[in-house]
Formats: C-alpha cells, sequence, structure tokens
C-alpha cells in the first residue's frame, strides 16, 4: 500500500463521522416514535426507519470512496 | 395435502442439492485443508460475498420469527430494522481489521485471534465455547423454518412420519456440507436470495392490493401496537428496550462465528466495505418482510378454521406462511415455501461449519492434537459439522421448540460478551488477558440471569431478553446483552488497573499494529 502523507490522512480522518449519523438517528427514539406525518397511510415511524436503510447505506458509500 | 405446491417445492429443493454437491467443483481447491474447506480458500469477491452474507445473517428463522413478532406485538418487532442498518457502520470499521489479521496469520477464527493477541489459550476457549454455544440452538431454529411451511402443505404424520421429511432434508443438508465445505451455502445462497427477493416483492405488492392498500392495514392494526407509549418520568418504557435490543443485537451480530466466517471468506478487506453499503438491501427487505406481520393480521389468518391447528402447534411463527396459503395460488405457495426451508439450509450450513471450525481449532489442535496436519484438521471439521447437525436435529425433534427460541434469545445475550476481547482487541491490548476472561464469565453469567429473572408482566423465566432496569425510582428496561456487556466492560476494565499494579503478566503479542491494515497485493480474478 502507497504511503500518503500524514496531513492528508487526517483530513479523511473526519469523513468516518458520518458513520455516527445513523446511530443518532435511530437510537433516540423519540425522534421517530410518532404516527404523523403519515405518507400514503404508513404511519411516520415505520416510512422514518425504511428511509434510513437507503440514507445509512448511502452514508457507508461516502465514506468508502471519501477514505479509499 | 397441496400437491400442486410440493411439487414446486421438491422440485426447486431437488436444484439447490445438485448445486450443494456440484459446488466442490466451484473455484476448485484441496478440500482437504480447513482452510478451503471451511473458509472456501479467502476466494469470494463482492457479488459472492454479498449472496453469501446476505443468505446468512438474514436466516429464514428470522423472515419467520420477526414477522411473527410483528403479527403479535406489533412495532417492537420492527427493532429487526434499526438493528441491521446501524450494524453496518460498525462492520466497516471493524471488521476489515479482523480480516487482516486473519488472513495475516491464517486464523480461521475469531478465537484463534484471540489466542495470538493475548497469548492465552483459556481466553481463546471461552471465546470458541460462547460461539459453539450461542450457535447450536440457531442451527436447531432454522430447522423450524423448514418445519412450519412442510406442515403449511399438509405434510403432517404422527411419531417418525411426521418428522422424516425433516429429516431428508437435513441429511442431504450434511451430505453437501461434509463433501463441499462453504463453497456449498456459497453457491446456494445465490438461488435463496434470488427466490426470497421475488417471494417478498411478490408479497409487498399483491397482498396489498388484495387487502384493500397500506392505508387500510395499518389503520385495521390495533392502536396500541402501532408506536410505543410516550416514555414517562418513572419508567422510560419500549422506547428504551427498542433501541437497546436494536444497539446490542448490532454489535453482536458480527461477532457470532458464521458472521466471521463470511467475513473472511471475503478476497480483501474492500470487499467487506463494499458489502457495508450493498448489505443494507437486505435490510430493507426485511423491513418489508416484518410488515407481512401487519398483513396477516388485516387478512384475519388467525381467525381462519383452516389454519387454527398450525397456530395451535407453531405460534405466530405461522403466520406469515398462513398469510401466503391465504393469498397466493398453489404453485406461487410452493415457490414461496422453497424461499423460506431453502433459506434455512444456507445458515444452517455456515453456522454448522464456523461451529467445525471454533472446535477444530480452537478444540481439537489446541488440546487434543497439537500437531494435527492440514489433512486431519479438515477432516476433523467435516465430523464435527455432521455431529452439529445431528445434535440441532435432535434439539428439534426432541426436546420442546420453546427451548429453541429461549436459548436463541440467550445466545444473542452470550456472544455479544466476546467484544471487549475480539472487538476493542482489533484496537489495542489494553485489557489484562484474564481480566478479560473474568469480565466475561460475569458478563455471561449476569446476563444469563437477567434474561431469567425477567419480571416484566410476570413473564414466565426466559421469556423476553429484555431487563427493566432499576435506578432509583426510575425504571429503563434494556436488552440484557446491552447491560450485561456494560457490566463486563466495567470488571475487565477495574481487574486490569489491579492486575497491572501487581505487576501480573500479559504474555506476548503476536501481531503488529501494521497487521491491522494490511490489503495484499491483489491476485488475478479467478472465475
Amino acid at each position: 500500500m502507497v504511503d500518503r502523507p500524514a496531513a492528508n490522512r487526517g483530513g479523511k480522518r473526519w469523513w468516518y463521522l458520518l458513520l455516527v449519523v445513523p446511530f443518532i438517528a435511530l437510537l433516540w427514539v423519540p425522534f421517530y416514535n410518532s404516527i404523523q406525518p403519515e405518507l400514503a397511510g404508513i404511519p411516520f415511524f415505520y416510512w422514518y426507519q425504511f428511509l434510513w436503510v437507503i440514507i445509512g447505506a448511502a452514508l457507508t458509500a461516502v465514506v468508502y470512496f471519501a477514505t479509499k | 395435502m397441496n400437491v400442486t405446491a410440493l411439487i414446486v417445492f421438491i422440485l426447486l429443493f431437488a436444484l439447490v442439492t445438485v448445486l450443494g454437491f456440484f459446488a466442490a467443483r466451484w473455484r476448485r481447491g484441496d478440500l482437504d485443508t480447513l482452510h478451503e474447506w471451511g473458509l472456501a480458500g479467502r476466494r469470494f469477491g463482492t457479488v459472492v460475498s454479498w449472496f453469501l452474507l446476505g443468505g446468512d445473517l438474514y436466516t429464514a428463522y428470522t423472515f419467520v420469527a420477526v414477522p411473527a413478532l410483528v403479527f403479535g406485538a406489533g412495532a417492537i418487532g420492527f427493532f429487526a430494522l434499526p438493528y441491521t442498518i446501524i450494524t453496518y457502520p460498525f462492520v466497516f470499521l471493524v471488521m476489515p481489521r479482523l480480516w487482516s489479521v486473519a488472513k495475516k496469520h491464517g486464523y480461521v477464527t475469531s478465537a484463534d485471534f484471540v489466542r495470538g493477541r493475548y497469548d492465552s489459550h483459556w481466553l481463546a476457549l471461552a471465546i470458541a465455547f460462547t460461539g459453539i454455544l450461542a450457535t447450536m440452538p440457531y442451527i436447531a431454529l432454522q430447522l423450524v423454518g423448514i418445519q412450519v411451511v412442510l406442515a403449511g402443505m399438509g405434510l403432517q404424520g404422527t411419531g417418525f412420519a411426521a418428522d422424516l421429511p425433516l429429516i431428508i432434508a437435513f441429511v442431504i443438508l450434511a451430505a453437501y456440507t461434509y463433501t463441499s465445505g462453504l463453497r456449498a451455502p456459497a453457491m446456494i445462497a445465490l438461488v435463496k436470495d434470488t427466490l426470497i427477493y421475488i417471494t417478498v416483492l411478490a408479497a409487498v405488492i399483491i397482498i396489498p392490493t388484495q387487502l384493500g392498500g397500506y392505508g387500510h392495514i395499518f389503520a385495521t392494526q390495533p392502536a396500541k401496537n402501532l408506536i410505543f407509549p410516550t416514555p414517562t418520568a418513572a419508567n422510560f418504557g419500549n422506547e428504551a428496550a427498542y433501541a437497546t435490543l436494536a444497539f446490542g443485537s448490532a454489535l453482536a451480530l458480527f461477532l457470532y462465528p458464521h458472521s466471521v466466517t463470511g467475513v473472511l471468506s471475503a478476497n480483501s478487506r474492500n470487499v467487506i466495505k463494499r458489502n457495508t453499503a450493498l448489505l443494507p438491501a437486505y435490510s430493507f427487505l426485511l423491513g418489508l418482510i416484518a410488515l407481512l406481520g401487519y398483513m396477516a393480521v388485516t387478512a384475519g389468518v388467525k381467525a381462519k378454521p383452516q389454519f387454527a391447528g398450525l397456530f395451535k402447534q407453531y405460534g405466530n411463527n405461522f403466520a406469515v406462511p398462513a398469510l401466503f396459503l391465504n393469498s397466493f395460488p398453489d404453485w406461487f405457495v410452493g415457490f414461496a415455501f422453497a424461499a423460506i426451508a431453502i433459506g434455512a439450509l444456507v445458515p444452517a450450513a455456515i453456522m454448522s461449519i464456523a461451529a467445525s471450525n471454533l472446535f477444530t481449532r480452537n478444540v481439537y489442535k489446541e488440546y487434543i492434537n497439537p500437531n494435527a496436519t492440514d489433512r486431519q484438521e479438515a477432516n476433523m471439521a467435516k465430523l464435527v459439522s455432521l455431529v452439529v447437525k445431528l445434535g440441532a436435529l435432535a434439539f428439534i425433534i426432541f426436546l420442546p421448540l420453546q427451548y429453541a427460541i429461549q436459548l436463541q434469545l440467550l445466545g444473542g445475550v452470550w456472544i455479544i460478551q466476546t467484544l471487549p476481547s475480539v472487538v476493542v482487541g482489533l484496537y489495542t491490548r489494553w485489557f489484562n488477558r484474564t481480566a478479560l476472561l473474568i469480565g466475561w464469565a460475569i458478563g455471561m453469567i449476569s446476563g444469563t440471569y437477567m434474561a431469567y429473572v425477567n419480571v416484566s408482566g410476570g413473564s414466565a423465566p426466559f421469556n423476553s431478553s429484555t431487563f427493566p432496569l432499576h435506578l432509583g425510582g426510575l425504571t429503563i428496561p434494556g436488552y440484557a446483552a446491552f447491560y450485561s456487556l456494560i457490566l463486563n466492560f466495567v470488571v475487565a476494565g477495574v481487574l486490569t488497573l489491579i492486575f497491572n499494579a501487581v505487576g501480573m503478566a500479559r504474555g506476548t503479542d503476536k501481531t503488529t499494529t501494521g497487521d491491522y491494515h494490511e490489503e495484499p497485493i491483489a491476485v488475478p480474478l479467478m472465475s
């Protein structure tokens, strides 16, 4: 593996903070423990979590490419 | 008996049986070495790993039990969604390190790593023991998935005849696992996951149109099931239980031996990293499957007389099979049921391989035959994989189903106790090995105790893995795995300080800092 300059590697470390976001969004249940706003009859509690599957995967992908 | 469904089911089952044996020739390697039999030579690229890990982690039991929980209790069953979302950022950081150090030193199990890192065969034994203990009931539960769908097609009998189809299925599974090793479930996973995706997509499109749309499905649920009651100043209630269940399960998931086996069979660190962004496709699928529980409520399957007997026998685990029988034409019922049954074979095979790897490396080679050759190692592992599956089969046939469910629930509580040694060990050797061992023991005992004494609602012992923690006047219900892990950490930390102060020996670390980062030179892609 090619050694990267230390400063560069230091700058890239910040990207890893993105990985913390899903933990906050999903483990603080009061954020989404509600019926409203509904989306096509689906309570917030459900569509919020489905949405986070996609956001979570996207964040991981961003970190993957940014730190590659 | 549902003949059309049964024919489709048997045809698909026959197809994967052929594949299972054929897999021995796939990416051919010397199956007389543990490295090839038990890790498929660490050859799997992004796509195969995606199917393998997907088929491995999202088991048939999950596909039956999660909607069953939603069917019976509502929102709490959805913890599977946050759980399988947050596990991936964690895996992204941790598992490439394990892969690198394992590749460098030829480790096949996480206990191998602990042995090398801490120079302690006792600690490694504890890790191996925990892995096997947590895996056995999990294998047994996969059989429940097969049992439920066989019963759903009318394959019912008494005595030996009742268990015969299950025995046949498992003997076939045992045979091709023995001959092909990890290649068999990897190849079958491609078929299994395709069947599952088709089944679930069909279900979430077709069934709601029969039931009047998603709005109607949610509107017909009991209001108390849809979300949690607002926490009070005295009791955090199900919100706290939900969060700790998700968090604890997410930490535990990749400590299971079958997850480690799946991860170590990848051909590079980047395959693991890429898959943490790709595997959430299965989480989305699992969320859709959870919704099937609500659909089963709206369809009123429990009240239908033709299903009454099977609900009595299998409880809410029959909710999804009943929903399929109620909503699909016979041939597609056969297709969907084959998806569930084959879905059971993949994890059952990987789990038995993982348990065999642990026994072979960390018991047989450590204590029984230290000079074992590669060939002896592989033969021992193959033999153990048969024993493990026979054990699981006997478990399901001779013991009440409830035992397997309770033990699986405890499995998560147990396996998480290996986190301080395995995961923290990937970053630092700060903890003393003896302190880790004692912390592990305290975690195992306290976690089992918390699950045992569960008193919320006066339920029977081991009925739920949440424990009501009382702090002053405040009650915080939480996952027993989470609380016992904290205790484990505290004990290990305090004892480390004490042991350091008295100058206790720390052993030799066989790994170096660079071992955790290395990406070996890429080998030419093998097809």
